[in-house]
């Protein structure tokens, strides 16, 4: 029992002075931050402010060059043993990996398989689950987004907003202890924008975790509990969503939503 | 627009029309270069027909005599199983090397590179002359691990003409295909591969189900190239004495001197396989593009 305390205890996401420079360009310079169980946080700032490379450090998309980055307890990428890291090997990683989900600006759907074979994917592969339990997982997936009709359509055959509503139950089918979503709306047309809000509202309201980088500022304010403006590398400033946009302290902060509000 | 196109159509045909609603006639204009070149192919391909129908010594008779002999059969049995193993082959060393390319190890890259280098920078007929030599080199060929012992070994000597042109064809097209493979894979979004990776699949999960199938689209219609390209090739291996189909043609027209006839039979049988294998392409082509038919 004092174990699983002890476990419940760690914050879903913890960062400590996250670096990251890519050649000799410096993209994150020390960041920190912490998401709770059940949280929805969401990363907003300008093009290039590094939101999107954090986000892909939290999964080891990215290797991070100084800083501590840990996700359920545990050091992303690395195994702690006594005061030793060690490097994981690529299948650990990936083992790790599978209980994050992430949700991608252009969907990444696999194009050559139907809607229904992608959500079953992650299931059948990775979590190494029958085939006929895995469909039915897939298909009540599938359901959950309101495209259980369309399983047999393949990607090219479907509306953006479809397909990103398909990456989030393909997300899903892998049961992730936390969804990361990397500009999720960006690369739809207007009108689909909230079909996929809604969705993600949806997961919100269920108390899934979640970091969310995106430019949608009113889903921010309304459905994050936490908001962090990020800018030049740095966290510029992090609170309360309604806070963070309805009253913001810096001025560079004031500046940017001035600008997309 | 349907009613349009029709009337287009049919103006063309009739070379006078009307253009639709407005009461005026449509005078289609006449195209005298195209009908003189026309006439000119014609004539040249009637010409060539009745040459060839006409002049003796094409021996037809020979031709149809030939064409099911059982060398030639042999021999056509030969090539075929010389393109298919030959293949096999070098898809599979194409892919590995395509890996190695595209790896980030610059000893696996350099090695694939040199790889690359070293067997599309020498003709094949080259090798294929030193693959059946080798025994001038390595008489003895063994592999063996100190303190294991002997795992194979074979003479030099005892290369067969066979496994000499199935090594020099494999190894020689593998360099190929290699670039084939890796254009494939590259034609493939960066995505899709970062996609199974953040769902927890292993890089040779990720290779293997998601990045090599789409690969194919783009991979299958060059290699289709290769193999028509392939079937063709292997004549070349009646240099070191292996009854392929054209080796078998020469066997024959060399006792009995029906040297034209006996190409023509050869020639037969490349062109017919070689239609046979377009039409197995088209197919497997429209099945490999799954998932694309809105795209195209």
């Amino acid at each position: 029992m004092t174990n699983q305390t002890v476990i419940a205890t760690h914050p879903m996401v913890e960062a400590r002075n996250i670096q990251k420079s890519f050649g000799t360009v410096e993209v994150l310079k020390g960041i920190d931050m912490v998401v709770d169980r059940g949280e929805v946080v969401c990363l907003i700032g300008p093009s290039g402010s590094g939101k999107s490379t954090f986000l892909r450090c939290i999964n080891h998309l990215e290797t991070i060059n100084a800083g501590m980055m840990s996700v359920d307890g545990e050091p992303v990428g690395y195994e702690k043993r006594g005061n030793l890291l060690y490097e994981l090997r690529e299948s650990q990683a990936a083992a790790r990996r599978a209980q994050i989900g992430m949700v991608f600006q252009h969907f990444n759907l696999f194009e050559h398989k139907t809607a229904l074979k992608n959500v079953m994917e992650g299931p059948v592969v990775v979590r190494r689950m029958r085939r006929s339990r895995a469909k039915e997982l897939a298909m009540a997936q599938l359901e959950k987004v309101g495209l259980a009709h369309k399983a047999d359509a393949y990607p090219s055959e479907l509306s953006g907003g479809q397909q990103q509503r398909v990456a989030i139950a393909r997300a899903l089918a892998m049961e992730p202890k936390l969804l990361l979503f990397d500009e999720p709306t960006s690369a739809l047309d207007p009108e689909l924008v909230g079909e996929v809000l809604e969705t993600m509202r949806a997961l919100a309201r269920e108390g899934m975790t979640m970091v969310v980088v995106t430019h949608e500022m009113s889903f921010a304010r309304d459905v994050a509990d936490r908001v962090v403006f990020m800018d030049g590398g740095v966290v510029v400033e992090s609170g309360p969503s309604r806070d963070v946009i309805g009253n913001p302290q810096n001025a560079r902060t004031r500046e940017f939503l001035g600008n997309v509000l | 627009m349907i009613s349009s196109e029709h009337e287009i159509a049919r103006s063309r045909n009739s070379a006078v029309g009307h253009a639709e609603g407005s009461g005026l006639r449509v005078v289609r204009r006449r195209a005298y270069g195209r009908w003189f070149a026309d006439a000119v192919l014609v004539l040249i391909v009637l010409g060539l027909i009745w040459t060839s129908a006409t002049n003796p010594n094409f021996q037809w008779d020979v031709v149809f005599q030939y064409l099911t002999h059982q060398m030639i059969l042999g021999g056509l049995v030969t090539t075929l199983q010389l393109t298919v193993l030959t293949m096999v082959i070098a898809s599979v060393i194409g892919v590995v090397l395509a890996l190695m390319i595209i790896s980030d190890d610059p000893w696996l890259r350099g090695v694939a590179e040199a790889y690359k280098w070293l067997f599309r920078g020498t003709p094949l007929l080259v090798q294929l002359i030193f693959w059946f030599n080798i025994s001038a080199l390595y008489p003895e060929i063994s592999l063996s691990i100190p303190g294991v012992g002997e795992l194979f070994s074979f003479s030099g000597n005892s290369i067969t003409p066979f496994m000499a042109a199935l090594l020099g064809l494999s190894l020689h097209e593998s360099a190929y295909m290699a670039e084939i493979v890796r254009g494939g894979v590259m034609a493939v979004g960066h995505g899709q591969g970062e996609a199974a990776k953040a769902m927890g699949m292993k890089p040779m999960q990720t290779f293997g189900r998601i990045v090599l199938p789409q690969a194919l689209r783009v991979i299958v219609p060059a290699t289709g190239n290769q193999v028509i390209l392939m079937l063709k090739t292997t004549s070349l291996v009646s240099v070191i004495a292996l009854p392929e189909l054209l080796y078998s043609a020469q066997a024959i027209y060399s006792r009995t001197f029906e040297i034209i006839p006996l190409l023509i039979v050869a020639s037969c049988w490349y062109l017919a396989v070689c239609s046979i294998l377009g039409v197995g392409q088209y197919y497997l082509e429209r099945r490999l593009g799954r998932g694309h038919k809105s795209k195209r």
